[in-house]
């Protein structure tokens, strides 16, 4: 029955989200702050882990075709195909759901626990509005951008680690990434990336915005929208994968 | 002028506001007061559309704002000001930009008329030379200061103020209200205040309305109180020592 009524809530609360807003240049403003707090402020993170994923990809696609059988230039291909098609899109967007997802639900659950939703409300501001959806559409700009970044840097990852380690020849690796490259793999990753997007901002939005209560509550609600967050990245990963591969 | 008429409120199987009726006079501070958990915010929040009431009316100067659509009700809420009990300032935004935000949202001004009206609230309110401090950065009697230049930033009609100087020292909760009195004549609003500070029912207290167990228990002025012979009134005024022997000087 709870979930039920989350849905129905759920529903209620994009429906506001998704209506005319009231000052255009206020909510540029606000799209312009949201792309700085959910975009650019991600770069670190994903540079870091993207890098360290895909050296730490080769060097074990490496040491599991150690068998002469296997060509080189496998090694390339694979950490191509694992950073196109899964990595940089589903299991970056689970970090991204770690950090973006909890910072909206703190942010909102907090605005709402000292009353500064109720202030925009009393003013005549739709808050949900003003809230959520610079939130959803700076996401929806950002995280593609930050997965293609993650897709580059991935792979240099690789490739510098297989160089370092020996484990494969730089012209090997190169050669893999570029050998039999369907480019509707990028788009299926894009399509990916979009739709958790929305999933992280929306599902995180709606826990922070019926956060009630005090600082534990912020605390709930913050982890309740990555969890959730997280489990729909996963179920929908299956579905599109099913769906479009 | 302000018309709350037989308003009731239940959250689930609780009836929190019970038959309720108050009329709030124009340029005069209306002071609900009552003990924790009276029903007092929930009048305040219901009064201005934040808790839907089960049964009744509210009237905006004879204007029905219960059966009012949501962009009616918007057009109303930019003739209300509220200060909150946290002060509820934007923690993101510096002082300037919160007492712009109003003018920004509802107003056509360049930026330069946005700009002197900010600087002119804050004047009001004798925060000056801290616009571009954040709210963090200022005391809380300062925070409340600020509230309230930005609840009269859009000249409102009506001020809502919940428990105005909760958590401020005696000096500085009486510095806020005669603030909040000043501004009330000035701009001939209505100004509703919800506390449970003696001191500002004293202070302010045009006309006091004292809640019960979500019932309307007694109205009247701040000199009526001192000699009221309701019984539930009176243990809530003399609660304290020092009332106590004001009351006994008094009668």
């Amino acid at each position: 029955m709870s979930y039920v009524s989350d849905i129905g809530e759920f529903t209620l609360l994009m429906k506001s989200v998704f209506s005319k807003p009231e000052q255009g240049k206020m909510f540029r403003k606000q799209i312009i702050l949201e792309i700085d707090k959910i975009g650019i402020n991600s770069i670190g993170i994903v540079l870091i882990v993207s890098s360290f994923i895909g050296a730490v990809v080769t060097m074990q696609t490496a040491y599991n075709m150690s068998d002469p059988l296997f060509p080189d230039y496998l090694v390339g291909l694979s950490t191509r195909d694992i950073s196109l098609l899964e990595f940089s899109s589903t299991v970056m967007c689970l970090i991204l759901a770690g950090k973006i997802g909890s910072n909206i639900a703190s942010e909102i659950g907090t605005m709402k626990v000292t009353q500064q939703v109720d202030a925009l409300e009393i003013m005549g501001v739709n808050s949900s509005n003003y809230l959520i959806l610079p939130k959803i559409i700076a996401a929806v700009f950002s995280f593609p951008i930050l997965s293609l970044i993650s897709m580059i840097v991935s792979m240099m990852g690789g490739w510098i680690a297989g160089m370092l380690s020996g484990s494969v020849s730089s012209s090997q690796f190169l050669y893999g990434l570029r050998y039999g490259f369907i480019p509707y793999y990028l788009y299926y990753s894009l399509i990916k990336v979009v739709t958790y997007s929305l999933i992280i901002t929306a599902i995180s939005s709606y826990y922070g915005y019926r956060t009630e209560g005090g600082a534990l509550e912020v605390g709930k609600s913050s982890t309740k929208a990555v969890v959730s967050s997280s489990l729909f990245i996963l179920v929908f990963d299956l579905l599109l994968t099913s769906l479009l591969l | 002028m302000i018309e709350v008429k037989n308003i009731s409120k239940s959250f689930r199987d609780q009836k929190v506001l019970k038959d309720v009726s108050i009329t709030f006079e124009k340029g005069k501070t209306n002071l609900i007061i009552g003990r924790s958990g009276s029903g007092k915010t929930v009048l305040l929040k219901s009064i201005v559309g934040l808790h839907e009431i089960d049964e009744g009316a509210i009237y905006y100067d004879n204007r029905n704002f219960t059966q009012m659509s949501i962009k009616e009700r918007k057009l109303i809420r930019q003739e209300i000001g509220m200060v909150f009990q946290g002060s509820a300032l934007f923690d993101s935004a510096t002082i300037e930009e919160n007492v712009m935000f109003p003018l920004n949202m509802f107003t056509k001004m360049s930026f330069e008329e946005k700009l002197e009206r900010t600087n002119f609230c804050l004047k009001r309110v004798e925060v000056e030379n801290k616009n571009t401090l954040f709210p963090s950065e200022i005391s809380g009697g300062m925070q409340k200061r600020v509230a309230i230049a930005r609840a009269i930033a859009l000249n409102p009609k009506y001020l809502f103020c919940d428990e105005p100087n909760s958590g401020l020292d005696p000096k500085t909760a009486i510095v806020i209200d005669k603030l909040i009195r000043e501004i009330t004549v000035e701009y001939n609003i209505t100004t509703v205040v919800n506390t449970h500070d003696m001191n500002s029912v004293m202070e302010i207290g045009d006309k006091v309305i004292y809640i019960n167990q979500g019932q309307k228990w007694w109205e009247g002025s701040k000199e009526q109180i001192l000699e009221s012979d309701n019984e539930e009134l009176n243990s809530f005024i003399f609660a304290s020592e020092f009332f106590r022997k004001l009351g006994h000087k008094v009668s």
